[in-house]
């Protein structure tokens, strides 16, 4: 039977929408499949050793705000916080971020850094855009080690024969 | 039905039991037989769809306590 191949694009780069692409892209490598991912515009900073991605309430209205600790009634409360709050009080996003983060770790999910060593580990190719690595100033060297470099041509030919194809 | 290896991934959430049993049932031989304990509630599905797809022979399925374990026997 001939490998099935995923081709996937990564281009958000807050912390909500970096989960899917390493998510599905372990899982896929871990199923024996050949996976790509292509990360352009906001995705490339997902490349870089540290990653700083944060969420952003203001921009997700359907975002549960729900506290990662305290008895289990206190933390089923769906906090109503008006975007008009959430978008202009300075360290909202900050404060979002590690509730978000302390949430995932209690329920037992990877960091988005464990992901991708998992990934990389697996096999997965990790391809940076280079169009958008000159627009927003990225080198090679900005990127850890196992990231390739390639155009939009060049992912399109393995997409064009892939079995799965995800846009992110 | 005994086992020649055995991972625990109780606590992890997906995509970590199926990534981590891959890795695992990797360095055993084929025909061996690796037992898998998980506590996420999706592992049930997801399990043995990895081991359906990448040709491993799912053995047997329990549930325990609020636990999962699979025996899984790896393919060629």
């Amino acid at each position: 039977m001939a490998k099935k191949t995923m081709a996937i694009i990564a281009a958000q780069g807050s912390l909500d929408w970096a989960y899917p692409p390493f998510i599905l892209a372990s899982t896929a490598a871990a199923m024996d499949m050949e996976v790509k991912i292509f990360f352009t515009f906001y995705g490339l900073p997902l490349l870089k050793p540290k990653i700083t991605a944060k969420v952003t309430p203001a921009a997700n209205p359907a975002m549960p705000m729900k506290m990662p600790f305290g008895p289990k009634a206190f933390q089923a409360i769906d906090w109503p916080i008006p975007h008009a709050v959430s978008g202009v009080v300075p360290g909202f996003d900050s404060m979002a971020t590690s509730l978000m983060k302390k949430q995932f770790k209690n329920k037992g999910v990877a960091t988005i850094t464990e992901l991708r060593e998992m990934c990389l580990a697996l096999g997965v190719e990790l391809i940076a855009c280079q169009m958008t690595m000159d627009v927003f100033g990225f080198e090679e060297k900005d990127f850890v080690e196992g990231v390739t470099f390639a155009g939009a041509a060049a992912f399109l030919d393995f997409a064009a024969d892939a079995d799965i194809q995800l846009f992110m | 039905m005994s086992h020649n290896d055995e991972i625990d991934c109780s606590g992890m959430s997906c995509p970590l039991p199926v990534v981590k049993s891959k890795m695992k049932i990797d360095t055993m031989n084929p025909g061996e037989v690796l037992k898998i304990i998980t506590t996420d509630p999706g592992s049930c599905k997801d399990i043995p769809a990895w081991a359906n797809r990448v040709g491993h022979e799912m053995i047997e399925e329990a549930e325990e306590n609020g636990k999962y374990y699979f025996l899984v026997k790896r393919g060629e």
